[in-house]
C-alpha cells in the first residue's frame, strides 16, 4: 500500500489536516477519514452528481478528484451550506417546495445550486435546468426543485 | 481504487522525471474525469498518478499577437469564463459548453479531452477546424504535432511513454474568419456524441467567397476525422448553399461509421453531411458577424 499522505487544506472555511492514501477521492476522503456523510456517493463515476463539493469556487464531483489534489485549496461541503445554525435559504425552500424524496440527491442539489447562485444571482428557469443537468434525481421529476431554487433567486434579487 | 502513488510536480521537467520514473505504470492528470472513473473502474491500473495541474505552463491561459496558447491542464470552466477567449474564439465556447455537465466542466480540460482521444470527443473536430499545434514534453525533450495527426485509434495518439501534452496553439483568427462545432445527441444535454461536426472558413473582404475552409467529424471513424477535400472543395468558391452542400457530400463520403447503441451507419453518415452543412453555414454567419455567440450556444441546447 502506497504511503500515506497529510493534506493540509481548507474545509468549510476552517483550516484542516487529514491523512489520506494517495488513492482515495475527495469523496471517500470526506466520508470515511473526515466524517462528512453528507456528501453521497451515487454512481462514483461524474454522471449524477449527489457528491458535489465547491473546490476553489468551482463546483466538482468530489468522486473524481483524488483527496491529495486539494493540498492548500479550498473547498465547501453540504456541511458548510448553512451558516450559524440557520438553514440556507436553499435549504429552507427546498423544505417549503417539497423539493426531496429519499434525499440522496438533495445534498449535491443544494450544492450545485448554490454555485449557480454564486455565479449568477439571477437565473432563468433554463439557465437553472442547464445548471443542474448533470444532478440526477429519481424520485421529485425535478420540477420542485428546480421551483426551489428559482424561488431563492427570486427572494433574494 | 487499487494503491498508486500521487506526485505534483510543479514543473515540466520534474513531471518528466516522474512519468520516466514510473514508465508505461505512470500517467498524467488533469481533471480527471477520465482518468479516475477509469481507474475506479478497475480498467486502468497505475503505480504512479502525476498531477500536472502544479506546472504554471500547463494552467496558463495566454493571447497575443502571436494567437492563443492554452495549457493542456486548464479546465472548460476556466476557458468559458474568459472573456478574451470568447471574444477571440467564440466557437471554442461551442465545445467547453457542452462537454459533461457544470461539474464535469469545472474539471475536463481540453488537453484531457484530446488526450483520452475518444472518436466522439467534442472538443477534437473543433481543435482541428481551429488549426490548432499540440505541443509534447517527454524523455527526449520538446515536439509538436499538428491535432489532426494526435490521434491515432480509440483512445490512443503519438504520445509515447513518458510524454505528455503540455499546450495547445491556436493561430490569430485572420480578417474574416468563422469557426462553428455542432453534435447530434437525442437529448438536449449530457451525451455522448452520435456525429460531431467541426468547421471554419475564412472569407473575402466583401464576405462573399470563401477563401479556405476546414472541416472535421466526430464519432465516424476510429479517430476524429479531418476531412481535408471538404475543405478543399470550398476554397475558392462563392458562399451558397449549393457550395457546402458538395463539402457536405465529401464530408459524407469520408466518413466510415460503424452501428453501435447511439447510431446506425445510415443514420451517423447522413448526420455527416447535414451537421457539416449547419456548421459551415453557422461558421460563415460567425464570420460575416451576423450571429453572436449567444444566439449559437442555443444551437447546441445551451442558452
Amino acid at each position: 500500500m502506497a504511503k500515506k499522505i497529510a493534506v493540509e487544506t481548507t474545509l468549510n472555511g476552517e483550516e484542516t489536516i487529514f491523512l489520506c492514501e494517495p488513492r482515495q477521492t475527495l469523496l471517500e476522503a470526506l466520508r470515511d477519514n473526515l466524517g462528512l456523510i453528507g456528501s453521497k456517493e451515487g454512481c462514483g463515476n461524474g454522471n449524477c452528481g449527489a457528491c458535489n463539493v465547491i473546490l476553489d469556487g468551482v463546483l466538482v464531483n468530489s468522486c473524481l478528484v483524488l483527496a491529495p489534489e486539494i493540498e492548500g485549496r479550498s473547498v465547501v461541503t453540504i456541511e458548510g451550506i448553512a451558516e450559524n445554525g440557520e438553514l440556507h435559504p436553499l435549504q429552507q425552500k427546498f423544505l417549503e417546495h417539497a423539493s426531496l424524496q429519499c434525499g440522496i440527491c438533495t445534498p449535491g442539489f443544494i450544492v450545485s445550486a448554490k454555485a449557480l447562485l454564486d455565479d449568477n444571482a439571477d437565473p432563468s428557469e433554463h439557465d437553472v435546468r442547464l445548471w443542474l443537468a448533470g444532478n440526477l434525481c429519481r424520485c421529485t421529476g425535478y420540477d420542485k426543485i428546480v421551483r426551489a431554487v428559482l424561488d431563492v433567486a427570486e427572494n433574494d434579487a | 481504487m487499487q494503491a498508486f502513488d500521487f506526485v505534483a510536480p510543479t514543473s515540466v521537467d520534474e513531471a518528466i522525471s516522474a512519468l520516466a520514473a514510473g514508465g508505461g505504470r505512470a500517467r498524467p492528470l488533469s481533471g480527471g474525469t477520465d482518468l479516475i472513473a477509469q481507474l475506479q473502474e478497475g480498467r486502468l491500473a497505475l503505480d504512479t498518478v502525476v498531477d500536472l495541474k502544479r506546472i504554471p505552463e500547463l494552467m496558463a491561459i495566454s493571447i497575443s499577437g502571436d494567437g492563443l496558447t492554452l495549457g493542456a491542464s486548464v479546465a472548460c470552466h476556466s476557458i468559458n469564463a474568459n472573456q478574451a477567449i470568447r471574444d477571440a474564439y467564440p466557437a471554442l465556447i461551442d465545445s467547453t459548453h457542452l462537454i459533461g455537465g457544470t461539474q464535469i466542466q469545472g474539471r475536463a480540460s481540453l488537453g484531457g479531452n484530446l488526450c483520452n482521444s475518444s472518436p466522439a470527443a467534442d472538443s477534437i473536430p473543433n481543435l482541428i477546424a481551429h488549426n490548432v499545434t499540440c505541443h509534447i514534453a517527454g524523455p527526449n525533450g520538446r515536439r509538436s504535432v499538428a491535432v489532426e495527426d494526435f490521434c491515432t485509434a480509440p483512445g490512443r495518439n503519438v504520445l509515447e511513454i513518458g510524454e505528455f501534452l503540455v499546450s495547445l496553439e491556436f493561430p490569430t483568427p485572420p480578417a474574416n474568419f468563422g469557426a462553428a462545432y455542432l453534435r447530434f445527441i437525442p437529448r438536449n444535454e449530457m451525451d455522448i456524441a452520435v456525429v460531431g461536426a467541426g468547421a471554419s472558413v475564412v472569407l473575402s473582404d466583401d464576405k462573399s467567397t470563401i477563401q479556405s475552409a476546414r472541416v472535421a467529424l466526430g464519432a465516424v471513424a476510429p479517430t476524429p476525422l479531418f476531412v481535408q477535400e471538404a475543405g478543399d472543395a470550398l476554397a475558392g468558391q462563392p458562399v451558397s448553399e449549393e457550395t457546402l452542400a458538395k463539402a457536405a457530400d465529401l464530408a459524407k463520403a469520408a466518413a466510415r461509421p460503424i452501428s453501435d447503441m447511439r447510431g446506425t451507419i445510415p443514420q451517423r453518415n447522413h448526420l455527416s453531411a447535414v451537421l457539416t452543412q449547419r456548421a459551415l453555414r453557422i461558421a460563415i454567419d460567425r464570420a460575416r458577424g451576423t450571429k453572436t455567440v449567444d444566439e449559437l450556444g442555443r444551437l447546441n441546447g445551451h442558452g
